[in-house]
C-alpha cells in the first residue's frame, strides 16, 4: 500500500493523472503516520495555521477600508469600527488574533523545548521554525504602525532608532528604514505595502516547515523515534507500529482543540478586545502626535521580553548598540539551539533534576521579562532585567554543560500512553 | 524547584509595587450602558454644554440617535445645530488654530476619551475643578493639573476649593489631595453627580457604540462553541476507540 493507489477512473481519476491530488492527500494526511501519545502540547501547530488564516482573511478585509496615510488612516480605523457592517468584529478579529497568534506560538516552541523537538534529525525544521517566528515579529512590527494611534508611532519611532544605534552608518540607515528623519506618512505607507506582503512570505514558509516535518517525522512527547521502532500496524504492514494516520485521528482530534481555542479566543474578541490594555493599548486610542512623547512607550506584551533585554544593557561609549546587540542575540541564539543540547535523550520526561530546573526557570525568567518590559524603567526595573536577562541567556549558553553532566532515566523502546 | 520559583517570583514583587502611581485615585464612575434615559440625557448635556469645542468626529447623529432610541424629529429639534443632517459626523464649528490661542491647547475630540483615559477618569475630571488663581481660567483639575480648560460646568456645580496636604516637603508646592464645595451652583451635589455620571456614559458608548451588541452576540458564539464542543469531542472519542 503506498502513494502510488491512486483512482484512476472517475473526476479523480482525471485529476490524478494530471496533477497528484490523491499522493499529496495520502503522503501528507491519509497515509502519514504521526506518533499515537501526541498530548496537549501537540494541538498549537494546527492552532498557529488556524490563526495564520484568520489574520491574512481578517487583513484582507481590514484592507478593502483602510487608509494607508498619515491624515486618514486613524479615521479610517474608527470608520470600520463604526460604519462598516461588522468592520469592528473583523477590526478585534484581526487585533485580537496579533496576540493569539504570539501566545500559541510560544506555547509551540515550549512544546519543542519540553520535548527536545530541536534535536537530530529536526535541526533543519527548528531552524526553519526560528525564521517564521522572525517573519512574524516583522509582520507584527509593520501591523502596529498601521493603527496610527499615538503608540503605533512612538513604538516604531522607539524601534527604527535602534538602527540609529548602529556605529558608523546607524543614521543613514534609520532614514533608509523610515523614507524621513522621522515616522512620517512615508513610513506608513511603506509599512503597509511590506505588512501586506509579509504573511504570504509567512504562509510560504508555513509550508516549508511542514515539508521538512513530513520529512523527519514528527518527534512525541517520548522523544522516541518511531521510524526506527517496530513497524506494522492495522493500517499498512511498514508503517512504524507506534504511528496512526494523521486523518482522521488528528484531524477530529485537532477540531476539537480549535474548538476550545476558539472559545476562548472568541471570548476575548466579544467581551473584553482590549484585554486590560494589554491587546489594544489606552494610547493607541488617541491619533499619533509627533509633537507630543507619550509618558511611557512600551512595545506590545509579546515584544516585552525582548524591549527588557534591551534596556537591560546600559549604554557603552555613549552608543545604545550593545543593547540593540543583546536583543537581536536573544533572537539568534535560538538558531543554535539543536547543538547546545548534548544530553543522550530528547524528551523531558527521560532528562534530570538539572535540566528540569533550566527550563522551569526559563520559562519564568521569559514571563518576568515580559513583565517588566512593560513596566516604566526604574533602578530596581533595570536591575531585575539585568538578572534575568543573564538567566536567558544562561539557559542557552550554559546548555552544552548542564545537558551533559545531568542523570537521564533510561528511555523506554515504545511510545507510552 | 519549586523554591526556586517562589524565590524567582519573591524577588520580582518588589517591582510589582512600583507599578502603582502617586496620584490622586479616580472615583468610580458606576455607569450603566444598558439606561437609555442616563445616555440620552448625557447626550443632550454633551451637546449642549461641551460640542461648541469638543467635536465626536467618528460618531454619526443618526447612529446615536438610533442607538439611544432617540426618533428622527426630536433629533432634528433638540440635538441637531446648525445645517448638519442626520447622517453627519458630529463636528463643530471650532478650528484647531482657534482652540490653540484661546486655551494654549489644540482642543482633543472626544469620541475615544473613554478608551484612552477611562471612564472613571472622565467622571473624576468633570468633578474635579477646584479655584486657582495662577491659572488662566481661574480652574485647576485634581486629575488634570494645569488644565487648560474652563470649568465650563461651574454654574451648576458651584464653587470648589482645594484641600491642602498637612505636610508637604519643604519649598514644593502644596499638594493638594481634595476638594470641598464652598459655593452651592444651580444643582445639589447628588444632581451634580447623577449630570456628570450621564455625560461619562454617553462618552463610554459613543466610544464604542457596538459595545453592549458586542457583549449580547458573544453569548450566542460561546453557546454555540459550547455545542460544538459536545459534538467534536464526541466525534473524537468515536474515532479514538480503537486506538490503544
Amino acid at each position: 500500500m503506498s502513494a502510488e493507489e491512486t483512482s484512476t477512473t472517475g473526476f479523480m481519476g482525471w485529476i490524478d493523472k494530471r496533477f497528484p491530488a490523491t499522493k499529496v492527500w495520502n503522503e501528507h494526511l491519509a497515509q502519514y503516520y504521526a506518533p499515537k501519545n501526541f498530548n496537549f502540547w501537540y494541538f498549537f501547530g494546527s492552532l498557529a495555521i488556524l490563526v495564520l488564516v484568520i489574520q491574512i482573511l481578517t487583513g484582507l478585509w481590514l484592507a478593502m477600508n483602510y487608509k494607508p496615510s498619515a491624515a486618514d488612516a486613524f479615521a479610517s480605523v474608527e470608520y470600520i469600527m463604526r460604519d462598516v457592517n461588522w468592520g469592528w468584529l473583523i477590526r478585534y478579529l484581526h487585533s485580537t488574533g496579533a496576540s493569539a497568534f504570539f501566545i500559541v506560538i510560544y506555547l509551540h516552541m515550549f512544546r519543542a523545548l519540553l520535548y527536545g523537538s530541536y534535536r537530530k534529525p529536526r535541526e533543519l525544521l527548528w531552524i526553519i521554525g526560528v525564521v517564521i517566528y522572525l517573519a512574524m515579529m516583522a509582520t507584527a512590527f509593520f501591523g502596529y504602525l498601521l493603527p496610527w494611534g499615538q503608540m503605533s508611532y512612538w513604538g516604531a519611532q522607539v524601534i527604527v532608532n535602534l538602527f540609529a544605534a548602529v556605529p558608523g552608518i546607524g543614521e543613514d540607515l534609520s532614514v533608509w528604514v523610515r523614507g524621513d528623519y522621522v515616522i512620517s506618512d512615508v513610513t506608513l505607507n511603506r509599512f503597509f505595502a511590506f505588512h501586506f506582503l509579509l504573511p504570504f512570505v509567512l504562509a510560504a514558509l508555513v509550508f516549508v516547515h511542514i515539508v521538512a516535518l513530513h520529512k523527519v517525522g514528527s518527534n512525541n512527547p517520548d522523544g522516541i523515534e518511531i521510524k526506527y521502532g517496530p513497524k506494522g500496524n492495522r493500517w499498512d504492514a511498514d508503517a512504524p507500529a507506534d504511528g496512526i494516520p494523521f486523518h482522521p485521528y488528528y484531524t477530529v482530534k485537532d477540531i476539537v482543540g480549535v474548538v476550545v481555542f476558539m472559545a476562548i479566543f472568541l471570548g476575548i474578541v466579544f467581551f473584553a478586545p482590549a484585554l486590560g490594555g494589554l491587546f489594544l493599548e489606552a494610547p493607541n486610542f488617541q491619533p499619533a502626535n509627533p509633537l507630543q512623547t507619550p509618558a511611557h512607550i512600551a512595545p506590545v506584551w509579546y515584544f516585552t521580553p525582548f524591549y527588557a533585554m534591551l534596556r537591560a544593557v546600559p549604554p557603552m561609549f555613549g552608543s545604545q548598540f550593545p543593547g540593540v546587540v543583546v536583543m537581536f542575540a536573544a533572537i539568534l541564539v535560538l538558531f543554535f539551539l539543536p547543538w547546545l543540547d548534548r544530553s543522550p535523550v530528547k524528551s523531558v520526561r527521560y532528562k534530570g533534576p538539572i535540566f528540569k530546573a533550566a527550563l522551569g526557570i526559563f520559562a519564568v525568567t521569559f514571563v518576568v521579562l515580559a513583565y517588566l518590559g512593560l513596566q516604566p524603567a526604574s533602578p530596581t526595573a533595570t536591575l531585575l532585567a539585568q538578572i534575568f536577562t543573564a538567566l536567558y541567556f544562561a539557559f542557552f549558553l550554559l546548555m552544552p554543560f548542564y545537558s551533559k553532566m545531568d542523570s537521564v532515566k533510561p528511555v523506554p523502546e515504545r511510545v507510552t500512553a | 524547584m519549586n523554591k526556586l520559583i517562589a524565590a524567582l517570583v519573591l524577588s520580582v514583587a518588589p517591582a510589582l509595587g512600583l507599578a502603582a502611581g502617586g496620584h490622586v485615585a479616580l472615583e468610580k464612575a458606576n455607569i450603566d450602558l444598558t439606561d437609555q434615559a442616563s445616555l440620552q440625557s448625557g447626550a443632550k448635556y454633551f451637546i449642549n454644554y461641551c460640542m461648541g469645542c469638543h467635536s465626536l468626529k467618528y460618531m454619526r447623529y443618526n447612529r446615536m440617535a438610533e442607538d439611544l432610541g432617540i426618533d428622527e424629529t426630536n433629533l432634528r429639534q433638540n440635538l441637531i445645530f446648525g445645517d448638519a443632517k442626520p447622517g453627519d459626523l458630529m463636528t463643530n464649528a471650532m478650528r484647531p488654530e482657534d482652540g490653540e490661542k484661546w486655551f494654549g491647547v489644540a482642543i482633543p475630540d472626544l469620541t475615544l476619551v473613554t478608551r484612552w483615559r477611562s471612564p472613571d477618569w472622565v467622571y473624576s475630571y468633570l468633578k474635579g475643578f477646584y479655584t486657582d488663581p495662577t491659572r488662566p481660567y481661574g480652574v485647576n483639575n485634581l486629575v488634570f493639573p494645569a488644565v487648560g480648560m474652563p470649568h465650563v460646568l461651574a454654574g451648576m456645580q458651584g464653587v470648589q476649593e482645594p484641600v491642602f496636604a498637612e505636610h508637604h516637603e519643604g519649598g514644593g508646592a502644596p499638594v493638594v489631595t481634595g476638594v470641598k464645595l464652598t459655593q452651592p451652583g444651580s444643582l445639589s451635589p447628588d444632581q451634580y453627580d447623577a449630570m456628570v455620571r450621564d455625560i461619562t456614559a454617553f462618552l463610554t458608548y459613543a466610544g464604542e457604540p457596538i459595545q453592549l451588541e458586542r457583549r449580547r452576540i458573544g453569548i450566542y458564539v460561546l453557546l454555540f462553541l459550547g455545542l460544538l464542543f459536545i459534538l467534536a469531542y464526541a466525534l473524537k472519542k468515536e474515532f479514538w476507540k480503537d486506538v490503544h
